[in-house]
């Protein structure tokens, strides 16, 4: 789960980490009230889950309540890599001297975390590390022994920043380090993290990214669940508890699996078809999730045939072909179906579907033509 | 012969009482797994279809001689299971349960590489491992697999191994071992943990790895085929045409360094030797090449 800015900085001032006073607003009236409440100058700041709002103009300075008005209403609205703007957040502005960057995450070659810290930060951080990766300051970070702190000093020496951000820095990563492990965050970045021209350091940004597995431990991430971005069929499929991700194709996938279901948009894309989605209805395949799984696609106006791919394991053939009947009994389907069901008892599974088949619903015994069968009936109805 | 596990292994099912332990571990049995103990506190003394419950590990083994485990506990008790495992004496943990968050996985994996390095861990989130005919821990379904060798099999998805098997037994080739390492952020055995173990099994004459796109695993494998491996491998990975993932912030691009991909990935294993498969049926054609020409 990723946060906004807004959520990743309420997370940070939890572990006390410095940020700067600011409220979020979703109207330009909003914005204005924040800025009136916390003083100018303020900065006004896109909310998106993806990088380069900068680059965008999707962050404003703003001098006093008109060019808040101005640019709230810009920013609001703005459409920032296919990300529309439905949230800014308001801060007063920062006098910055310096940018730094922090971040932990996981390292998952050497089984360890990873902290990266560099005194290059800012916009063009990526650059820096390949251009030149001495700037960065690499601590890898045994779970088992926490980061310690001796550790960390040597960490932030071995970075060069300036001598007056050093302390506030090694005190900064520590409650940084701490948010990462007790939060169950995925990922923790502050970029910038900034050294004010009063020779303060604060997390100017913060970008988080939660464990969605570690909800059982965090009841209030449900939250965090709601505001993902999500396109209507994504948001259907969420709701119906599957796994599904939306592409921009014609060919609506349906498999048991999220290897075989990855494998299923490869091969359509192999035999020259374009893929609807990615849907994995997990081992089970029964006519509940069958069902659930073919409303979500036929609610799909892009779909002109659905590819369903089954590979019975525990689950045996009938009882996926079963389910598949039962399903079709309860949902009209809009665009004729392939199936390819394979595995155990898919005999006893393709004679159960036999009765069943038509034009509108076809059996084929391999996955790779049954895609080819599925791209040629979408070709047909497109 | 097999690696990890053969006729002789022990296992105590971590959560034998649960609905999921209870009807795998029943199918392990009927498989011809030598399924000796579960674990309950709660219900200690008593025992499943024959099968007795102890309090913990420790004591399953000290009175069955158990010398696995296999974890059918919900996510929030996993981290305490495997420490259960590793403290009570088995050598082998296998974790089925998905959803363990990436903090508890990262800490057991090196609390084990610590305080109990000779422990080998499976998992979490994977469907385990199974020898044809000798022992199947885990979910696999036991009997879509034909026994013998030459073939070893390594995964990170749980239908694309079962379909590995499947078109393996239909060309009518055997499999020594194949082993589901999941495909969790932190893996207790690695795709070059099975490579190795292949590489030193007189029985197993060829591999074929399953891998998928994100991290890095199928390139480090790809490095250790290189360098290392006599063993012909066959490769598939999933996900080619998977749009580009969530990008983990500046950290995960600078952590990646242009890895992860799978054609990254595919291009690795072909510049160390492999044959790779565009799709899975095209891998076990080229399997069945392989085997022709052992």
């Amino acid at each position: 789960m990723d946060l906004f800015e807004y959520q990743g900085k309420q997370l940070f001032a939890g572990y006390g980490i410095p940020v700067s006073p600011g409220g979020a607003a979703e109207t330009v009236d909003e914005a204005v009230a924040v800025a009136d409440r916390i003083g100018y100058p303020v900065v006004v700041k896109a909310q998106v889950h993806v990088g380069g709002r900068g680059k965008a103009g999707g962050i404003q300075l703003a001098a006093d309540v008109d060019e808040c008005r101005r640019h709230a209403a810009a920013i609001l609205g703005m459409t920032i890599k296919g990300h529309v703007v439905g949230l800014v957040w308001i801060e007063q502005a920062s006098d910055i001297a310096r940018e730094y960057y922090a971040s932990f995450t996981l390292d998952r070659s050497a089984k360890t975390h990873l902290g990266l810290l560099s005194a290059q930060g800012g916009i063009d951080i990526e650059e820096v590390a390949a251009t030149s990766p001495d700037a960065i300051a690499r601590i890898h970070v045994d779970p088992v022994e926490g980061l310690t702190p001796a550790r960390c000093e040597a960490w932030v020496d071995e970075a060069r920043l300036d001598p007056e951000a050093r302390a506030d820095t090694v005190e900064i990563l520590h409650q940084l380090w701490r948010c990462y492990e007790e939060a169950d965050a995925d990922l923790v970045e502050v970029n910038p993290l900034i050294l004010t021209t009063d020779g303060v350091v604060r997390a100017l940004d913060a970008k988080v990214t939660l464990d969605g597995n570690a909800v059982f431990r965090h009841p209030d991430y449900q939250e965090y669940e709601e505001t993902q971005p999500r396109d209507a069929r994504e948001q259907e499929a969420f709701h119906k508890g599957l796994q599904y991700v939306g592409l921009d194709g014609t060919v609506g996938v349906i498999a048991n699996g999220a290897g075989l279901a990855m494998s299923t948009v490869d091969v359509v894309n192999e035999v020259g078809g374009q893929p609807a989605n990615f849907l994995d209805i997990g081992g089970g395949a029964n006519a509940d999730v069958m069902a659930g799984a073919l409303e979500v696609i036929n609610h799909d106006p892009k779909v002109h045939a659905i590819l369903i791919n089954i590979f019975g394991g525990i689950t045996k053939g009938e009882e996926v072909a079963t389910g598949i009947v039962q399903a079709l009994e309860r949902v009209t389907i809009e665009s004729p179906i392939v199936i390819r069901l394979d595995g155990t008892n898919a005999d006893q599974g393709r004679a159960i579907l036999q009765p069943h088949l038509s034009d509108r619903l076809r059996l084929e015994p391999t996955m790779l033509d049954a895609a080819r069968t599925a791209v040629q009936l979408a070709g047909k109805a497109g | 012969m097999s690696i990890f596990v053969d006729d002789t292994t022990k296992v105590v099912y971590q959560g034998l009482t649960g609905s999921q332990g209870r009807f795998y571990g029943r199918l392990n049995r009927e498989y011809g797994t030598q399924v000796v103990a579960g674990t309950n506190p709660k219900k200690a003394g008593t025992d499943v279809d024959g099968i007795p419950v102890f309090a913990n590990v420790a004591e399953a083994v000290e009175a069955t001689g158990a010398n696995a485990s296999c974890v059918f506990i919900p996510a929030p008790g996993v981290k305490d299971a495997v420490i259960d495992a590793a403290a009570g004496g088995v050598e082998f943990i296998v974790v089925i349960t998905e959803g363990v968050p990436m903090h508890d996985e990262a800490w057991f994996f090196n609390e084990l590489r610590r305080d109990y390095p000779n422990v080998r861990l499976l998992g979490p989130n994977c469907p385990g491992i199974i020898s044809p005919g000798l022992c199947n821990i885990g979910i696999t379904a036991g009997h879509i697999a034909k026994a013998g060798g030459p073939v070893g099999i390594v995964s990170r998805s749980g239908t694309l191994t079962y379909q590995a098997l499947y078109e393996l037994a239909q060309q009518d080739i055997g499999v020594t071992t194949c082993v589901g390492i999941g495909g969790d952020p932190v893996p207790g055995t690695s795709f070059i943990d099975c490579l190795e173990a292949f590489e030193a099994d007189p029985d197993t004459k060829a591999v074929m790895m399953i891998g998928e796109i994100g991290g890095s695993a199928e390139e480090e494998a790809a490095d250790y085929i290189k360098a290392e491996m006599s063993k012909p491998v066959v490769a598939y990975i999933a996900g080619v045409t998977a749009p580009p993932g969530k990008k983990m912030g500046h950290a995960g691009a600078i952590v990646s360094g242009g890895k992860g991909t799978a054609q990254a990935k595919m291009d690795a294993l072909r510049d160390a030797g492999a044959k790779v498969g565009l799709n899975p049926t095209a891998a076990g054609a080229l399997m069945v090449d392989v085997v022709a020409q052992l």
